[in-house]
Formats: structure tokens, C-alpha cells, sequence
């Protein structure tokens, strides 16, 4: 029988938000334990240097001062800080501490003292004689064969070639005879920036021993479960040892897929058997935590005159910093997730990660696609204009649809060969549809209207992402049954703000007939809960949602198998609603009534379900933005006026957060296409580490963002939901790009899209102009 | 030195060494509701209520304070009694992570309190020390508005708040 949906694609509240609005929600940092110690790093103001010799006598005679650590005092285990499963994808070629620095920002020792100050300045008074050699600053350089190593070491571990700075590689290329067909070739090149998460919590992790003398990490993470691990790894100690609990997360944004500071804040612990407390600064947030990877994308397409595309060549060359975490994976995406988009008979890849001497490439919502997708739908919207075809009506005809596969599922996955699926729901057209009404595209593209020096133009981006690493990511969950009958939901996905305790609880409620405040939700704590690889790779309600109703699903058929005893009845069609058991025949029981009864009557035993899920497809969400700008032809400034995302993420489990979802990542994404941008001096040192000059779009920046959300229903999901986190952030840059030439006729390829370069983009243009 | 205030209605009193900052002295005391983003006064995340206007207490000293009335997020409004503003941040989906958002709703309050029907460009003019990344402000916009017709309405007080919001 099947009942609609009573608790699922409503926009119940989020069940921690009034917690948190009234202050009461304990992140990291909201707790007072006693005799704390305050831990900080001593961070290298050079890019490339070897250390010589470390003085901390003068450092450890300041008042307060407990212990200090450097690389001398830990064991030299090669490990990757990505927080990815194992075995990680991304090279090892990190250590806690090292006797080489190899960026700005790098670690060169850590203090831990009674408090802030006393920390502070025992950091400034450690003496460091280095070795300065010369820094790699240019990736498209790193590979030469004068280029200085910068991962000379020996023990590191899985690097593609040290000895040319590359630290992962990929490709793939299926079809043949390249570009033979085509009646028109494109070739372009696309270059991208760094730019950070900003989390508004930065980094913060604390430390101390449980009365078992074990080691307990209360930090804010994306990955508890990976942070258990790589901790235990780094520094030599069972996992069994460590338990790392996530509180109330501030934010991630894949900053937090990072397992970057919990080794050295549980070797002070270790050192002093003292808690520590370890909080970066924004600066160090900024410089020393990590980056979105920038990006050097040339991309190369054949087209048909009638419309059809037949080649891609993608080659990528990102720059991964320092060290190569994320390196690989994240440059798969760019491919994985881009390519598959549109059809084409030949589809070529390439991509090398390299390392330079500059702050280190990580996570970061989009993973890679963001980059992607500004060269794809830039190239996109260049050859409708060859054909003379509206953008719109040009990726309509091109586009992955319903039923369809792409060579590039099977040939690309995340560090390794991908799966092969066809794509069993896709709203893309209808996006597109109700995004071009909504933003009045037939009425405005191509007829760019504006007042004297002021010009508008609109523009598009089509958008696919994934949901979850197939055949990879596990996702468990535990659900058991109170006396009242609420519901405990244990679980390791981590909410780290998105509201998945909410959606996870929505799910469980569903299937349980009940309200989703009548579940508990406790995530994520490597003691108490089951496994989960952790909020990342679009995968929680997709994935762990699943795990949860299956969980769910195991609980609800005790009860009914209970209920069924209690009333004599056959419970084979009854079902649960509003609290209560339905017999067919129309009995009814409380879940109270059922709790209490298996709890305390007969055949006692407790209602409970554990599951684990495991996906071997990885569905697209779907989408269509649209955004309408402003360029002043006198200062170049490009502002945004109106934006328009329309999203296909299956059914939204609760559309409120799924449009929160967008909005959020649509406005950091107009940020990054616009203004954000670690800008550094010659010698790699970075110049605007705090948000006084690392610039991110406040209320007033803000333009009036418009979500729509498309439902469709995918198969493998639960209730037919796939992601909806990441996909968003991947379209303003694109949409913007369009949007301005649109308006000015001019086609950037260098982002951020900044006054500085528009204007130089139109004198360029005029100086073109008198020379004809 | 002694630091008199009076701390969300009530008279209290403070020792404190000399040059500490607001937002240290409450979180030591474990008002956690404010927020350390930046300890530059760029973000807001840290903002509280000192005599009615909202400012950062990361860059103000807690000296400034005495003799003046603070008020923080606990201050506001609690779980059993929100404030209006607080009520409809959840509603509206205006909450995400929420490290933004007790210096944010301070900052949405002194709006009321100046300006009971504030239009777009006033919401977006109170609201700019205010930097959220989780949002894009959308949501946020909307829950002042919200919140303004209900504070006028005078239906706030008492009022049993609807399951799930407008939407359901
Ligand atoms: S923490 Fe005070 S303004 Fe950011
Ligand atoms: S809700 Fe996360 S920063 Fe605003």
C-alpha cells in the first residue's frame, strides 16, 4: 500500500535551528574544560625552505609555556590529511610536523601554554635557521625540468613524480579520429583563482583523556570516522585509543573534509597529558588551512553545422599547493562531473595535479566541477553563437537525457576507474524552461539594453553534479525506541550545518509514522555511532538517508510483528500513522503502547534497526541558472542584478533547506566569480589573509536569488532524492561569463571577473578597435 | 578592576586584568552565544547588544562596557520563549550553521527597534556587518520581514508557533 508522503518534501523546521538562534547550540568551543591548555603554530614566512636547526630555549622560559613540538619530538609517518576512505586516493606525503617547509603558512613547530598570550609569544620567540630555497609560484612552470622538487623526501609515499612536482595524474579518451568530423574547432583556455571557504567557525579542535586514558577529539569536522583513523595513523596509536566526537559544526564547505589539525592538537595532548585546544585565526584560516585548487583548463570542442558536438579535450592543469591533498579526486571531477553533461562521440581528459610552493588545495563544495563547469559552459555558450542557435535551445539538443549513458561514468570516477549508469531522472529541460521564464530570457538575451555607459546582459549555465562516490562511500545508522515511543537516530553523517539531521530525521520519521521532533538525532561520535565516511561528495541524504530508511524500515517491522502479537491480528497490511499502529482491520495501539509492551511485558526485547548502505550509482542532480548583470563600460564593475537557479535534486526531502542549500551556495559562488581571490607577493607570501581584504559578499552585495526547485524521483534514492548541496556553486561563474558578454560583447576566461579586468578586457578591445 | 554591567537584565559584576575584549570576558563567564569568526571585527559573529546598538565584541574592550547594559543572544529570547525574530529564523530556513546567526538577529532586533517595517534596503544596510557564507541571505531577508509584520501584529507573544512554518 502505499501512503503519500505526510513528514518527507515538507519544510518541517530545522531541529536544531532554535538552539542555535537562541545561542544555546554547543559548537567546538562552547564548552569550558578544565585546565585547557591554549595550543598554537609556529607558521614558516617562507615558501620553500629547509630547516636547519630549531632554538626554542628562549621560547620555553616565558611564564605558561608547557611544552613545545617539533618535528625532532613526533614519529615521521607519511599520511595524507585528506579526509577521504581508505585507502586514500591523495598521495602521503604529509607529517605532523616536518624539517622542510613548503609553503607560506607551513608548520614549523607547535606550543601549547597555560594561556592565548603565553602561546603567542612563546611562537614568536622560537628561533628557526632555515635554508632558503627557491619557490615554485607558477604552476604552469612547475613541471619544468629546472623547476626546484618540492617533495624531495624519501618516504613519501604514492606521489605521481616528485622529481617533476606532479602529484597526481589522470586521463582517459574514448572515440577516434579526433576532430575529423567536426566543421568548426574551439580552443580555449580557461584559468581560475585561489579562493577559500571561509567558514565563519574556522578550524577548531580540542583534546584531552577520558578517565580510560584514551584520547578524546572534540573537533569540527566533516569526518569523524577519517579523523579517528588518520590520527591513529600519524601518531602511532590503536584506533581503539581515539574517539573523536563532532559537536555542532560552524560551517565546512569542504574545508572540514580536512583531517588538518586534530594529529598536532592530540600529540600536545599526548606530550602534556593536559587538554589543548587548538583555534586558527581567520588569517591562518585562510593561508594555512586549505584552498580551492586553481586551475589551468584548456578546452577543446568540435562542432557540426548541424548542431551536433563531437569532440572534447579536456586538460587540466591544477595546482594542488604544497601538498597533493584532494589532488587526484579533485581533478577527476573537473572531467567526471563536466563531461558527461553533453554528448559527444569523442572525449578526451587529461589532467595533472601539480605541486608548487603556495597554500595547499583541498575540498571545496563543487569539488573540482566548479572549475569544470566554467570552461564547459563558457565553450558551451561560444558555439550556439557560431551556429546562430539560442544558448538554451542549443544545450536542450546536446544534453544527457533520461535513460541515456556517457562513456565518461565508466572511464572517470574519483581516483580511479568510474561505474557505468544511465541517468534515471533528469528535470535539466524543465530547468531550463522555468529558469529562462522566470529570468525573462526571451525578452532579454541577445538585445542588451542599458543606459549610456551602463549595459545589461544575461546569461546561462547548465550544471550536473553527483550524489556520493559509488561503490565507496558507506553510510550507517542506528535507530531505537523509547518507552514514549520516540525514537533515538545514531548516526555517523555529519551535519555540519546543512540541516542533514533534519532531512535524516524527516526520512526515519516517514517511514515510522511519526513526527520528525519525535526523533533524537545524535551525530556524529566514533564511540557511539556506526560508521559513516562523513559529509562530503554530495552523499549524506542520498546515501546515509538510505542507510536511515532502512534502519527505519527494520524497526517499523518489529513493531508491526509486536503490535500484531498484542492484538492477535496478522499485521501483514497495517501500517503506521500519526503515533499509531493501523491494523486492515482498523485496531489501532499507540507506539507507546508497543514500546512499553516490548520493553517491560512479554518477550522483552528492544525495537531497534541498524543498517548500512552502499550505492553503486552516483545520480546527477540537475541545473539550469540564469543571471541577469550590469557592467559599467567606465569602471568595469559587473554586479549582479538577479539570479536564478532551478535545480533537479529528485525529490527535495525538505524544500526549505534544499532552496537554503542553493541560495547559499549560489551567493558564494557569485562571490568567487566576482572578487575572491588570495592574492600573493612575489615571494609567495599571501597579501589579503583577512576578510578586510579577502573580500566575501555581504547583505549589500547580495543579489535577489530566486530557487526553483524541479521534482522528479530517482529510483535509488530514498523517496527519490538525490544531492543538492554542491551542484549550485558551480554555476555562477559560467552564468556570469555569459551574462557579460551578453552585455559588452566580451568573453572573460580569467576569474575572478574584477572591475581591474573587465576594464582592461574593453581597452583592450577599443585600442583592437582604432588599429582596424 | 571591577566592571559593573547590566548583563541581559540582570546586575552583575566582573573582575577583569585590564585590556580584556567583551567577547573574551562572556565566553570565559559562558555566554557562548557570541561567536568568534574573524577577532577582527570584519564578520559580526561576535556581535552583542551594548546599550542598544549591536557591535563587535572582539574589538571592544570589556572596560567600555561598565556601567552599561549588554545584552547577548542568550539575552534575546530562550528555547521556551523566543523572540519573534529568533521564531521566524527557523521558520523561514534562515538558519544554517548558524555561527552567523545570534550576531546577525542582534543586529535584525536594533533594526526593529528603530525601524518597525523596514523595507528591502534597510534589511540589507542593518545586516551588512553581518557576513553569513551559508545562506546567501535570502532566507534571511525573508525572516526579518516576517518577523516585523508579526512584532506589528502584536501576535508574537504567546502565540503557539505553527509546525513547520507557512509551508506546511
Ligand atoms: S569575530 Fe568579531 S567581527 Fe568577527
Ligand atoms: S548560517 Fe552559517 S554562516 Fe550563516
Amino acid at each position: 500500500m502505499k501512503q503519500p508522503l505526510v513528514t518527507v518534501n515538507k519544510s518541517v523546521r530545522k531541529i536544531d535551528g532554535l538552539s542555535m538562534a537562541t545561542g544555546r547550540a554547543q559548537y567546538v568551543d562552547d564548552v569550558h574544560v578544565r585546565g585547557m591548555l591554549w595550543a598554537k603554530l609556529l607558521a614558516s614566512p617562507h615558501a620553500h625552505a629547509k630547516i636547519l636547526d630549531i632554538d626554542i630555549s628562549q621560547a620555553q622560559k616565558i611564564p605558561g609555556v608547557v611544552c613545545i613540538l617539533t618535528h625532532k619530538d613526533l614519529p615521521r609517518v607519511p599520511h595524507t590529511t585528506a579526509g577521504q576512505g581508505y585507502p586514500e586516493p591523495s598521495p602521503y606525503d604529509s607529517y605532523v610536523l616536518d624539517k622542510k617547509v613548503r609553503f607560506v603558512g607551513d608548520r614549523v613547530a607547535a606550543v601549547a601554554a597555560e594561556t592565548r598570550d603565553a602561546a603567542e609569544r612563546a611562537v614568536r620567540a622560537i628561533k628557526v635557521t632555515y635554508e632558503i630555497l627557491t619557490p615554485v609560484l607558477d604552476a604552469e612552470h612547475a613541471m619544468d625540468d629546472d623547476a626546484p622538487k618540492i617533495h624531495d623526501e624519501e618516504d613519501s609515499l604514492r606521489i605521481a613524480d616528485p622529481e617533476k612536482n606532479l602529484a597526481a595524474e589522470v586521463g582517459f579518451s574514448v572515440g577516434k579520429n579526433f576532430f575529423e568530423d567536426s566543421d568548426y574547432i574551439f580552443d580555449r583556455t580557461f584559468v581560475t583563482q585561489y579562493a577559500q571557504h571561509c567558514p565563519i567557525e574556522p578550524h577548531i579542535t580540542m583534546a584531552w583523556f577520558d578517565e580510560q586514558d584514551r584520547i578524546v577529539i572534540r573537533t569540527s569536522t566533516q569526518v569523524p570516522f577519517h579523523a579517528r583513523r588518520i590520527v591513529a595513523q600519524a601518531l602511532r596509536v590503536p584506533v581503539k585509543r581515539v574517539r573523536v566526537i563532532k559537536p555542532r559544526v560552524g560551517g565546512g564547505f569542504g574545508a572540514k573534509q580536512e583531517v588538518l589539525n586534530e594529529q598536532i592538537v592530540a600529540a600536545l595532548a599526548l606530550a602534556t597529558h593536559r587538554p589543548v585546544k587548538l583555534e586558527y585565526t581567520r588569517a591562518e584560516e585562510t593561508i594555512s588551512a586549505r584552498t580551492r585548487h586553481p586551475m589551468i583548463i584548456h578546452l577543446r570542442s568540435g562542432l557540426k553545422k548541424d548542431g551536433t558536438i563531437t569532440d572534447f579535450d579536456l586538460d587540466v592543469i591544477s595546482n594542488t599547493g604544497a601538498y597533493g591533498t584532494h589532488a587526484l579526486t579533485v581533478g577527476c571531477n573537473t572531467g567526471s562531473k563536466v563531461l558527461p553533461l553533453y554528448r559527444a562521440k569523442n572525449v578526451k581528459f587529461n589532467m595533472r595535479a601539480v605541486y608548487t610552493n603556495m597554500p595547499v588545495g583541498g575540498a571545496y563544495r563543487g569539488y573540482g566541477a566548479t572549475q569544470g563547469a566554467f570552461a564547459m559552459e563558457c565553450l558551451i555558450d561560444e558555439m550556439a553563437e557560431r551556429l546562430a542557435m539560442d544558448p538554451l535551445e542549443f544545450r536542450k539538443r546536446n544534453h544527457i537525457r533520461l535513460g541515456e549513458s556517457s562513456p565518461v561514468f565508466k572511464a572517470l570516477g574519483e581516483g580511479r576507474e568510474g561505474v557505468a549508469q544511465s541517468i534515471e531522472s533528469c528535470g535539466l529541460d524543465q530547468c531550463i524552461d522555468l529558469g529562462a521564464r522566470e529570468i525573462g530570457w526571451r525578452e532579454k538575451h541577445g538585445k542588451p539594453k542599458g543606459k549610456g555607459p551602463i549595459k545589461r546582459g544575461v546569461g546561462v549555465a547548465c550544471l550536473m553534479q553527483g550524489s556520493s562516490i559509488p561503490g565507496i562511500d558507506m553510510g550507517a545508522a542506528t535507530i531505537k525506541m523509547n518507552e514514549d515511543g520516540s525514537f533515538n537516530l545514531l548516526m555517523g553523517a555529519t551535519d555540519l550545518g546543512t540541516g542533514s539531521d533534519t532531512v535524516l530525521a524527516q526520512i526515519a520519521a516517514e517511514v515510522l509514522g511519526i513526527r520528525e521532533s519525535d526523533i533524537v538525532v545524535y551525530s556524529s561520535d566514533t564511540d557511539m555511532t556506526p560508521f559513516d565516511v562523513g559529509a562530503y561528495a554530495s552523499s549524506t541524504t542520498f546515501l546515509s538517508g538510505m542507510a536511515v530508511k532502512k534502519a527505519a524500515e527494520q524497526a517499523r517491522d518489529q513493531i508491526l510483528h509486536v503490535a500484531g502479537k498484542m492484538l492477535e491480528t496478522d499485521p501483514a497490511d497495517a501500517i503506521l500513522q500519526d503515533g499509531m499502529v493501523v491494523m486492515a482491520n482498523g485496531r489501532r495501539l499507540s507506539l507507546k503502547e508497543v514500546a512499553l509492551h516490548s520493553l517491560y511485558i512479554l518477550d522483552q526485547f528492544q525495537i531497534m534497526g541498524s543498517s548500512s548502505h552502499i550505492t553503486h550509482t552516483s545520480p546527477p542532480p540537475f541545473a539550469a541558472h540564469f543571471c541577469e548583470v550590469e557592467v559599467d563600460e567606465e569602471t568595469g564593475q559587473v554586479t549582479v542584478l538577479s539570479y536564478v537557479a532551478a535545480v533537479d535534486c529528485g525529490t527535495a526531502i525538505n524544500p526549505r533547506l534544499a532552496e537554503g542549500q542553493t541560495e547559499g551556495a549560489v551567493l558564494n559562488g557569485i562571490s568567487y566569480a566576482l572578487v575572491e581571490e588570495i592574492c600573493f607577493d612575489p615571494k609567495g607570501r599571501p597579501r589579503n589573509a583577512t576578510w578586510q581584504y579577502y573580500k566575501i559578499f555581504n547583505t549589500q552585495d547580495a543579489p535577489p536569488i530566486k530557487t526553483i526547485l524541479v521534482p522528479t524521483w530517482e529510483p535509488t534514492g530514498p523517496y527519490g532524492a538525490k544531492s543538492v548541496s554542491e551542484i549550485s556553486i558551480n554555476g555562477p561563474m559560467p552564468c556570469i561569463a555569459n551574462a557579460i558578454y551578453d552585455a559588452i560583447g566580451i568573453r572573460l576566461r580569467e576569474a575572478p571577473f574584477t572591475a581591474e579586468k573587465v576594464l582592461k578586457a574593453l581597452k583592450l578591445r577599443a585600442r583592437g578597435r582604432r588599429m582596424e | 578592576m571591577k566592571l559593573e554591567m547590566k548583563l541581559n537584565g540582570k546586575d552583575v559584576s566582573f573582575e577583569i586584568a585590564g585590556p580584556e575584549l567583551l567577547l573574551d570576558l562572556l565566553r570565559d563567564n559562558g555566554y557562548f552565544g557570541a561567536k568568534r569568526g574573524c577577532d577582527n571585527g570584519d564578520c559580526g559573529s561576535c556581535a552583542v547588544q551594548v546599550d542598544g546598538k549591536s557591535i563587535c565584541s572582539c574589538i571592544y574592550f570589556a572596560g567600555q562596557a561598565h556601567g552599561r547594559e549588554v545584552t547577548t543572544i542568550e539575552g534575546l529570547g530562550t528555547m521556551e520563549h523566543p523572540h519573534a525574530l529568533q521564531e521566524t529564523f527557523v521558520e523561514c530556513g534562515a538558519v544554517q550553521c548558524g555561527s552567523c546567526i545570534p550576531g546577525m538577529l542582534l543586529s535584525a532586533k536594533e533594526l526593529l527597534d528603530e525601524c518597525p517595517s523596514p523595507k528591502d534596503a534597510d534589511i540589507r544596510e542593518a545586516l551588512d556587518g553581518n557576513l553569513c557564507r551559508c545562506t546567501g541571505y535570502t532566507k534571511q531577508f525573508e525572516a526579518v520581514k516576517v518577523a516585523a509584520k508579526r512584532i506589528i501584529e502584536g501576535k508574537s507573544k504567546g502565540r503557539k508557533p505553527a509546525r513547520g512554518g507557512k509551508s506546511r
